[in-house]
């Protein structure tokens, strides 16, 4: 709430902008898909646990993607899924946003000199925001590619949208 | 409980020369079996009562890599002739024993009898072999690909050591 200003004596008065107004609406509720593939959905699923809350940051898991904002790409992607990944990104309405966790996602990970059915880098299928390394990487990390993703939503202009 | 040479002589007494021991009589470590008759040694065994080999654990291809190299301009390679094989694990869960058998078939026409209708377990391991090494077998209730896309580029199997990757799937950079 720190750029949203009180400027009258009643406190339930507040004066912001458009923009900050619903720039601080859309970052504090992602809503994400849940959409674990491999290892990494181990550790979205430890980072949406008790420890390191994801829910406390907003982001609750939907089962469809016409509920959610965000999706979390976590775990290695073959040629088969990103056809169906593309399907289901193109499912989320905007705006929407992308979290590739994990180096399998990132650029093919451990697999990208020999794999011959994983596609390198989840980035030539759909558009991505913010890249999370790490094999797996720590719910720390990924807590951090978080709020990142929060620092881009913040700077957004309504009158130029962000895609 | 029976070893490896008491089965092959009586698979011997049966089929003759279709089964031979492998790699040599001196080292019995397998049984090797001819493409064609692969079903009848597997359904002899399967239901013999000396024998019972109701499990099958493992049916895997290899690629031998015995034929000859041809270089190609840009660095890699084809193999042309050789052999590719196929390897089952059989099982008797009754009588504790185990065997090998070993199929080998040419690698330009690579076609060798399906045993699913002897060990229903077999599917999609032989669709695994088909998928990844281009073994076709024959009698195969769905014979299609199993860990690649459905509509992969013919002819193109992964795990053949002369294999490479394609440029582009359904508009996707592959390599």
């Amino acid at each position: 709430m720190s750029f949203l200003e009180t400027d009258f004596v009643d406190e339930n008065i507040i004066v912001t902008n458009v923009n900050d107004l619903f720039n601080w609406a859309r970052l504090s509720s992602l809503w994400q898909v849940g959409f674990g593939l491999a290892c990494c959905a181990i550790e979205m699923m430890a980072t949406s646990a008790a420890h390191y809350d994801f829910d406390r940051f907003g982001v609750i898991p939907r089962p469809s993607p016409r509920h959610s904002d965000i999706i979390i790409i976590s775990g290695t992607v073959t040629l088969k899924m990103a056809l169906r990944i593309k399907r289901i990104y193109e499912q989320i309405p905007d705006p929407k946003y992308v979290i590739s966790m994990g180096s399998c996602s990132n650029s093919g990970g451990p697999y990208w000199e020999h794999g011959y059915h994983v596609l390198k880098g989840m980035d030539r299928v759909v558009p991505v925001d913010v890249y999370v390394p790490g094999c797996p990487p720590r719910p720390e990390a990924l807590l951090e590619g978080l709020l990142k993703l929060r620092d881009k939503i913040k700077y957004e202009r309504v009158a130029t949208p962000n895609k | 409980m029976k070893t490896t040479v008491e089965i092959f002589e009586a698979l011997k007494t049966n089929f003759g020369e279709a089964v031979e021991l492998y790699p040599s009589p001196e080292k019995p470590e397998s049984v090797k079996v001819t493409p064609s008759e692969i079903i009848n040694v597997s359904r002899f065994l399967h239901d013999n009562e000396a024998f019972l080999f109701d499990s099958i654990v493992l049916l895997s291809s290899v690629d031998d890599a015995n034929g000859t190299k041809v270089s190609l301009p840009d660095g890699s390679f084809d193999i042309q002739g050789g052999t590719l094989s196929v390897v089952y694990h059989l099982e008797s869960i009754s009588f504790r024993h185990k065997i090998t058998l070993i199929v080998k078939t040419d690698r330009a026409n690579p076609v060798v009898q399906s045993v699913t209708p002897v060990w229903n377990g077999a599917d999609w391991h032989e669709r695994e072999a088909f998928d990844l090494m281009g073994i076709i077998f024959l009698n195969h209730p769905n014979l299609i690909r199993i860990l690649m896309p459905y509509d992969w580029y013919d002819g193109s199997h992964p795990l053949r050591k002369d294999y490479r990757n394609p440029e582009f799937y359904k508009g996707m950079k592959v390599n």
